[in-house]
């Protein structure tokens, strides 16, 4: 494997030959790439190509068959438990369904990595817990629980949560999905407002061609055939450049012909 | 998906044209052999015999083998089916299938069916009947079960661990409701089975007992039977029922809620926080549990003595007085703490293990209570012998 020049300094997140597989069945394999600092990077491709296993890798819940997993230079995998809990401390994450914890109110799921991991005094904690809620638009659900809320509310909660602890990066897995366009495109407004009022660097795996061009500072294209990353590089740019017929087809939704009619609609579409 | 302009598309049945599906079997000089449907061919209606056209493409194998539907009335997925289970013999005889004179909603979903071809790699193979291999299967699957188990009783225990020395990660408002949960909630449940109990050994003794005229002896039997042995052995059960199988649908849920993960990536540890105090209500729980039972037993035991046998309360009081000790108590309630901890180890195991669907969080509730009442009864018998040698 040579080096690769992208997984220099700057990255923040690297991955390094990462081979991902349940039981005989590989997902994906030797999988390079770097996260630098205060991006936006979107992990895309098509529906079961591992997109969401490899956000499980990244997260910590799921051991790489093969290569590792870097924060800052630390490898997640082959630290004691001590210090990948002080990695995964740094990181939120919201899960597609929001995984709210269905027994506590709102307040208690934003407040309770608060009272883990901090000697706050309980009223600090609700007040910073209020606080996050609010971020999001939710103040005054602080009491509900979360079967009583509708699934745009209950992501924009589990949001809350993920950025309760003020995370360095936050981890997105399917943000838009299951929301209607206009809730999405809240949901991607709130991203960029991380990136630009926190300077949080974020990762989101997603398909949503509105969302990844409205977002994407960097991004992967992961294959389920070739089992690899077919492409990397800002979408705009893989729209405009990339020679490969799979990406194009699927930035463009498959509407790509050599005229280049299809990507004017994709422009237009994502307006 | 379908063409509107077949005038034999699929849909509902024209009553009264209801027409019986038939097939046409013709051989050209050239070497094609036409085969042409037609009627109605749908889900519901007899097929006819395709032997002739599978004889037809055995004996002087044509080169060509052409499909066309001209009086095709009606037709749905059967037909489908049916034209890819002919298209398929015949190519594995090497004929061409040629498909150009079928209806054009039927060519284009037969184009569908074959548009991305079959993965290979799924690394999922049919079941393998033979018994060999579920003997195998099965065997690994307890081994790796015992290895779950094991790894689960350590993580525990380092918990536990930890509460002992007086870290607490878990909140205290959590733990106060499951030992409601576990206890306040079960008495009812208890009350009734222990009572029905005690009516029971009273009765079943009463009647070998009057033969000698020794029905004082009733409270013996109940007295010594609760506390040593159906106290804690009925609510072990009551128990796994109630708190086994809940722990294991709630934690299964919380798995495939993705809820789990969301504390593992946190960085909090689901045994400190879930676990711990699941056990920690049941230990607690148990015995208080156990002991209202034995005296719900006695009374049980009671109400038969002074009702159908001429015992007077006093004397049953005085004679279970006399007869059960101190140490038949805490030989109940070890049993019973001892339950506690095997319940709360079972339902929260299987709950861990849960899979990510509706269908696994059942499983987990029933296989918890199955092992439960095994760790219960293995137990039980393990703690009676120890307890008869040590003649305690």
């Amino acid at each position: 494997m040579q080096p690769n020049p992208e997984l220099g300094e700057t990255a923040y997140i690297a991955v390094r030959d990462l081979t991902m597989a349940f039981a005989d069945r590989v997902i994906q394999k030797d999988l390079n790439f770097a996260v630098r600092r205060g991006e936006i990077f979107v992990v895309m491709g098509g529906s079961g190509c591992g997109k969401s296993t490899l956000l499980r890798h990244l997260l910590g819940l799921q051991q790489p068959t093969r290569g590792e997993v870097l924060y800052a230079a630390r490898s997640l995998w082959e630290s004691p438990p001590s210090e990948r809990a002080a990695i995964l401390r740094k990181t939120g994450v919201l899960f597609q369904s929001g995984a709210l914890w269905s027994s506590m109110t709102l307040i208690e799921n934003v407040a309770l990595p608060l009272s883990q991991f901090t000697d706050l005094p309980p009223s600090e904690v609700e007040a910073i817990a209020r606080l996050k809620l609010a971020l999001v638009g939710l103040a005054g659900f602080e009491e509900y629980y979360p079967a009583e809320l509708s699934g745009g509310m209950q992501k924009r909660a589990g949001l809350a949560r993920a950025m309760a602890l003020d995370p360095d990066i936050l981890f997105f897995d399917e943000p838009s999905a299951g929301l209607d366009p206009l809730s999405a495109k809240r949901l991607d407004d709130l991203i960029l407002s991380l990136r630009d009022n926190l300077g949080a660097t974020i990762v989101v795996v997603t398909h949503e061609l509105a969302s990844i061009f409205a977002i994407a500072d960097n991004s992967i294209f992961l294959d389920a055939e070739s089992q690899t990353i077919i492409a990397s590089g800002n979408p705009r740019d893989l729209l405009a450049d990339s020679t490969d017929v799979r990406v194009r087809e699927f930035l463009t939704r498959g509407l790509h012909d050599r005229s280049g009619r299809g990507l004017r609609r994709a422009e237009e579409g994502r307006v | 998906m379908f063409s509107p302009n077949d005038g034999q598309q699929p849909g509902f049945p024209a009553e009264s044209a209801a027409q019986a599906p038939f097939v046409d079997v013709r051989r050209d000089a050239s070497g094609r052999l036409a085969v042409s449907f037609g009627g109605d061919w749908r889900i519901g209606s007899a097929l006819p015999d395709l032997t002739p056209v599978h004889a037809a493409l055995s004996d002087r194998t044509p080169q060509v083998l052409v499909l066309a539907a001209p009086r095709l009335s009606a037709w749905d997925s059967r037909f489908l089916t049916q034209l890819m289970g002919l298209a398929d013999l015949a190519e594995s005889r090497g004929i061409t299938v040629d498909t150009a004179q079928l209806p054009r909603g039927v060519c284009s979903l037969l184009q569908l069916a074959h548009a991305v071809p079959e993965r290979m790699d799924t690394g999922r193979e049919p079941d393998d009947p033979s018994w060999l291999a579920a003997v195998g299967r099965w065997s690994q699957w307890l081994v790796r079960d015992f290895r779950d188990l094991l790894a689960f009783v350590g993580e525990a225990t380092l918990s536990m661990g930890s509460v002992v020395v007086g870290k607490t990660r878990f909140r205290r408002v959590d733990l106060l409701r499951l030992m409601q949960d576990c206890g306040a909630m079960a008495l009812p449940i208890v009350s009734l089975i222990s009572l029905l109990v005690g009516l029971i050994l009273a009765f079943v003794g009463a009647v070998q007992l009057q033969m000698f005229g020794a029905q004082v002896y009733i409270a013996d039997l109940v007295g010594l039977g609760m506390t040593r042995e159906m106290g804690a052995l009925m609510t072990a059960v009551i128990v796994s029922g109630r708190s086994g199988a809940a722990f294991a649908a709630q934690l299964g849920t919380m798995n495939v809620n993705q809820e789990i993960d969301a504390f593992k990536a946190m960085g909090i540890s689901t045994f400190d926080f879930l676990v711990v105090p699941r056990l920690l209500a049941l230990i607690s729980m148990m015995p208080i549990l156990c002991l209202y039972a034995m005296l719900m037993g006695v009374i049980g035991g009671a109400i038969v003595a002074v009702a159908f046998f001429d015992i007077s309360v006093s004397e049953y009081i005085t004679e279970t007085l006399r007869v059960v000790q101190m140490r038949h108590f805490l030989i109940g309630l070890f049993k019973g703490l001892v339950f506690g901890v095997l319940v709360g180890t079972a339902g929260c195991l299987r709950g861990m293990q849960c899979g990510r669907s509706a269908s696994a969080v059942g499983d987990a509730a029933t296989s918890a209570v199955v092992t439960s009442i095994v760790f219960i009864v293995v137990a039980d018998s393990v703690l009676t012998l120890v307890f008869n040698r040590l003649r305690l």
